[in-house]
C-alpha cells in the first residue's frame, strides 16, 4: 500500500501510541478531588505545558477540544458572539474563501442564522493571503468581529505570513484566528511571536490520535463557549478531559515540532522528486499552489509534503479510483461527507477554472513516506492519466 | 469480469453486487448521485440517492470488501431524464423516466465511463433475466422490470449483468437477511425518484407553469370544462378531469393537444385501441423479419397482448393489436416480447408510442 494522503490523516507515532495505551489503563477524572483524580490532572497539565512549549504559547492559553473542527467552530462563533456582545456594531467577519469548511461553514451559519455579515479576502493565485489583501478587506475594522486566515492551506499547501496578518488586524483593533491544523509540525509556528489571538491545531495530522485537538486562545481574547457544563478549560470548553488522548497529543506534537527541520527536509525532497517525475511522464500536468521552493516569512511558502496537481482532460475522481485500484491512496481535495467529488473551492478561490479544479489530485507525503512510495506513483501515473482522459472524453460539459 | 456494481442503497442492488462478488468477479461499487439537492435522510419509500442511501450502499460495499465510490451524475440526470420528462409532458405525452434513466444514464453514461476506466460491464439489481445476450422477464412476474429495460440495445446489453432475474423479490430479501445486511428490510422504492413528495402534478406545475385550456367532448365538440395545463393529463385518465357530463357517464382522456392546449375526453367505448403507431424502434437483438408476430406491452405493469407488427415508410412500427386495449398514452414505450413460458418472455425491442386508436382511425 502506498499511502500518500497524510494531509487527511497520518499514522500515529509509536511513542504516542505507547503513551496513550499507558494512560488508557489508568482510572481517574481530572476534575475529581481524590488521588486518582489528582494524578489524572497532573498528567493533563504536563501535557498542556508540553503543548504550550511546542506551540510558543502559555499553558493557560492551551484549551483542549475534540479536534480541528471543534476548535474552528469555537473560535469563529465564540469570538464573534463575545465581540459583538461587547459592541453590537461588530457584526462583520473577514475571512478567506479558501478556508477549511470548518471555518467557512461556521461563518455561513452565523450569516444565515445570527445576523453576521461576511467580507471575503482576495486570495492570491498561489492560495496565499497577503497582508495587503487582508488590510483591504478589513477597512477601518470598526464593525469587524474577527478575522480568520488559515496558516497553511490543506489542499494546495499555501502558507501565509500570520505574523504580518496579525499586525494588520491588530492595527485596526481586530482579533485574528488561524487554522494551523496543517501547519504545526510542518512549518515554524510560534503563537506568541506571530501575535495571533487564537490558533486551531489537531492531533491526527501530526502523529497523534483522532478526536483530540487544541484551541490556543490568548488570555485576553474574548470567546463565548459552545459547550456548557463542568466549567473545564477556563470555562470556555466544558467536558471531562480525555487524559489519554491529550497525553498522546502532547507527545506527538512535541516529537513532530522538535523533529520538524530534519523530517520536512527529507519529505520535501521526496515531494520534489515526485513532482519532477510526474512532470517528465505527463508533460502537461499543472502544479497548483505556490512554487515548490517558494519562501514566506523566511520559511517554506508551501507545505513540504504537499503536491497538488491538475491533469487536464482527466477527472480527479477517475484518477483517484484508478490509483486506488493500483494500491496508491491520495485525494481529490477535502472529501465531503457523502463522498461526492466536487471541484475544489480552494482552487476556485485562487482563480482556477472549474475544469482545472475538477482535474486535480492531491498527494500529501508525511513521516512514513519513502522513495518506494514515489516510485510506485511514477510507475503507474502515465497509463492512469491516459485511461482517465479516455473516460473523461464522454463527459458533455464542465 | 471486472464489473461496476451500481448500488442505490436498496436491497436489490446490494444483493446483485454480493452475488457478483461471490461469482468470482472483480467488483467495484458505485453509488450514483443523481439529485442536485441531496437530502440527508430518505423519507419513506420515495425519493432516492439521499446521503443515507449512499451510506447504506457504502455499508454493504464495506461488508463485501469491495472499493466504493460515489459518481456525481446529477447534471446528466437533470438533462437527460428530468428535463426530458418535463419536455415530454409539455408536448402532451406521458414519459417513463425509469426507462430513460436506463437508456441514458445507467447503460450509457455509467457504462461508457466504466468501460473507459477498464471495466467490462455494469451489474445492477434489476429484476430481469439476461443470458447469452437475451433479455427476458424475471421469474417474479410482479417485480419484472424488463419493460423499463426494453430500450437497451444489444450493445448496451452486452455491457450489463442482471444477477436477480432468476429469483423472486422475497428470495432477494432472504439473501440480504442471511448476509446480515440492514437493507434487507428497507422498503421498496415507488414513484418517481426525483419527485420525492409524489406530487407529479405539482412538480410539473412548478416547472411548466399554468397554461389553461379547454376540455372538449369528442362526441359533441362542446367545451365541457377548463383545465390549468395539459401536463396534468394522461391519455386514458378518468379521475380529476374536473368536468360534469350531462349523461352521468364517466369520461376518459382521449387526446392531448399541446399547441391549442385542448384536452379531448370521451366515453369508454371511444378509448379502445387496436392499432399503435410508433417512432423508430431499438432492438435488443437482431432486427426481426416482417411481419412480426409477437406480444406487446404498452405501459409499466401492463399486460402484454398478442400483436402483428410491420414497419411504416418513416421507419416506425405499426402494431396491430389482437385484443383491444384502453388508454394507450403517447410517449409510453411499446415493448415487444416473444412469448416463452419456460425461459421467460424474451424482449425483442421497443419503440415510443406516437399515436394509438381504433384501426380505421389511426
Amino acid at each position: 500500500m502506498t499511502y500518500l494522503d497524510h494531509a487527511a490523516t497520518t499514522p500515529m507515532l509509536p511513542e504516542a501510541i505507547a503513551a496513550m495505551a499507558e494512560q488508557l489503563a489508568r482510572v481517574g477524572n481530572a476534575s475529581s478531588l481524590h488521588a486518582s483524580g489528582r494524578t489524572a490532572r497532573r498528567t493533563a497539565e504536563q501535557a498542556r505545558e508540553q503543548l504550550a512549549e511546542a506551540l510558543g504559547a502559555r499553558p493557560s492559553e492551551v484549551l483542549f477540544t475534540g479536534g480541528g473542527t471543534e476548535s474552528d467552530n469555537l473560535a469563529v462563533k465564540g469570538m464573534f458572539w463575545a465581540r459583538r456582545e461587547a459592541d453590537p456594531r461588530r457584526s462583520r467577519i473577514v475571512v478567506s474563501p479558501a478556508e477549511h469548511h470548518a471555518v467557512l461553514d461556521s461563518v455561513e451559519w452565523l450569516v444565515e442564522h445570527d445576523g453576521a455579515q461576511v467580507t471575503w479576502i482576495d486570495v492570491a493565485g498561489t492560495g496565499e493571503v497577503t497582508a495587503e489583501a487582508l488590510a483591504r478587506a478589513l477597512g477601518d475594522g470598526r464593525d469587524v468581529a474577527l478575522t480568520s486566515v488559515m496558516w497553511a492551506n490543506n489542499e494546495i499547501g499555501a502558507v501565509s505570513d500570520l505574523t504580518a496578518l496579525a499586525a494588520v488586524a491588530h492595527a485596526v483593533g481586530v482579533p485574528i484566528h488561524t487554522d494551523a491544523v496543517q501547519a504545526v509540525g510542518q512549518v515554524p509556528v510560534d503563537v506568541a511571536a506571530s501575535g495571533v489571538d487564537a490558533l486551531t491545531m489537531t492531533g491526527h495530522k501530526l502523529g497523534g490520535p483522532m478526536g483530540a485537538g487544541v484551541l490556543v486562545l490568548r488570555r485576553d481574547a474574548e470567546c463565548t463557549p459552545l459547550l456548557h457544563g463542568g466549567g473545564q478549560e477556563r470555562d470556555v470548553r466544558s467536558g471531562t478531559l480525555d487524559v489519554a488522548a491529550i497525553t498522546a497529543l502532547a507527545v506527538a506534537t512535541t516529537t513532530s515540532v522538535t523533529g520538524r527541520v530534519e523530517r520536512t527536509a527529507r519529505v520535501a525532497a521526496l515531494r520534489d522528486r515526485l513532482v519532477a517525475g510526474v512532470v517528465q511522464l505527463v508533460p502537461d500536468v499543472q502544479l497548483n499552489g505556490p512554487a515548490l521552493d517558494s519562501v514566506v516569512a523566511g520559511g517554506p511558502g508551501r507545505l513540504p509534503g504537499n503536491a497538488h496537481l491538475s491533469f487536464p482532460g482527466a477527472e480527479g475522481d477517475a484518477l483517484l479510483m484508478l490509483l486506488d485500484a493500483n494500491g496508491i491512496e491520495c485525494s481529490t481535495g477535502s472529501a465531503c461527507s457523502a463522498g461526492v467529488a466536487r471541484p475544489s473551492h480552494v482552487l476556485v478561490a485562487a482563480g482556477a477554472d472549474v475544469d482545472r479544479a475538477r482535474s486535480s489530485l492531491r498527494f500529501s507525503l508525511g513521516h512514513t513516506s519513502t522513495g518506494a512510495d514515489v516510485d510506485a506513483v511514477l510507475g503507474v501515473i502515465a497509463p492512469v492519466v491516459e485511461r482517465a482522459r479516455r473516460a473523461g472524453l464522454g463527459r458533455r460539459s464542465a | 469480469m471486472r464489473l461496476i456494481a451500481a448500488m442505490s442503497g436498496g436491497v436489490d442492488s446490494a444483493v446483485a453486487a454480493a452475488l457478483a462478488v461471490e461469482a468470482g468477479h472483480d467488483v467495484t461499487g458505485v453509488h450514483l448521485a443523481l439529485s442536485q439537492q441531496r437530502q440527508q435522510l430518505r423519507s419513506g419509500s420515495r425519493g432516492c440517492c439521499s446521503v443515507e442511501d449512499a451510506d447504506d450502499a457504502r455499508r454493504v460495499a464495506g461488508e463485501l470488501g469491495i472499493p466504493f465510490y460515489v459518481w456525481d451524475m446529477a447534471d446528466r440526470f437533470a438533462e437527460d431524464v428530468v428535463d426530458d420528462f418535463v419536455a415530454e409532458y409539455a408536448a402532451g405525452r406521458t414519459p417513463n423516466p425509469c426507462l430513460r434513466c436506463n437508456e441514458k444514464i445507467k447503460f450509457a453514461a455509467v457504462l461508457d465511463r466504466a468501460q473507459a476506466l477498464g471495466f467490462d460491464a455494469v451489474v445492477t439489481g434489476h429484476h430481469a433475466r439476461l443470458a447469452d445476450g437475451q433479455l427476458r422477464r424475471s421469474v417474479d412476474a410482479a417485480k419484472d422490470q424488463s419493460y423499463v429495460l426494453g430500450v437497451l440495445t444489444a450493445r448496451q446489453l452486452a455491457g450489463a449483468v442482471f444477477p436477480l432475474g432468476s429469483m423472486t423479490k422475497d428470495r432477494v430479501r432472504e439473501i440480504a437477511a442471511e448476509r446480515g445486511y440492514a437493507v434487507a428490510t428497507k422498503p421498496d422504492s415507488h414513484d418517481i425518484c426525483f419527485i420525492p413528495d409524489g406530487d407529479t402534478r405539482g412538480f410539473l406545475d412548478r416547472r411548466l407553469g399554468e397554461s389553461p385550456g379547454p376540455v372538449v367532448d369528442a362526441a359533441t365538440g362542446a367545451t365541457v370544462g377548463e383545465h390549468r395545463g395539459t401536463h396534468g393529463f394522461t391519455v386514458g385518465q378518468r379521475k380529476g378531469l374536473g368536468i360534469t357530463a350531462g349523461d352521468q357517464r364517466p369520461r376518459y382522456v382521449l387526446g392531448i393537444e399541446p399547441v391549442t392546449r385542448t384536452v379531448t375526453v370521451g366515453t369508454a367505448e371511444l378509448t379502445g385501441v387496436d392499432e399503435v403507431r410508433t417512432g423508430a424502434p431499438t432492438w435488443a437483438g437482431p432486427e426481426p423479419t416482417w411481419p412480426l408476430s409477437a406480444q406487446v406491452q404498452l405501459r409499466a405493469h401492463g399486460a402484454a397482448v398478442p400483436c402483428t407488427v410491420t414497419v411504416d415508410e418513416d421507419g416506425g412500427l405499426v402494431v396491430a393489436l389482437h385484443e383491444t386495449q384502453r388508454g394507450v398514452a403517447p410517449g409510453q414505450s411499446a415493448v415487444l416480447y416473444e412469448p416463452d413460458a419456460e425461459r421467460g418472455d424474451r424482449v425483442l425491442g421497443q419503440a415510443a408510442v406516437l399515436r394509438a386508436g381504433a384501426r380505421s382511425a389511426v
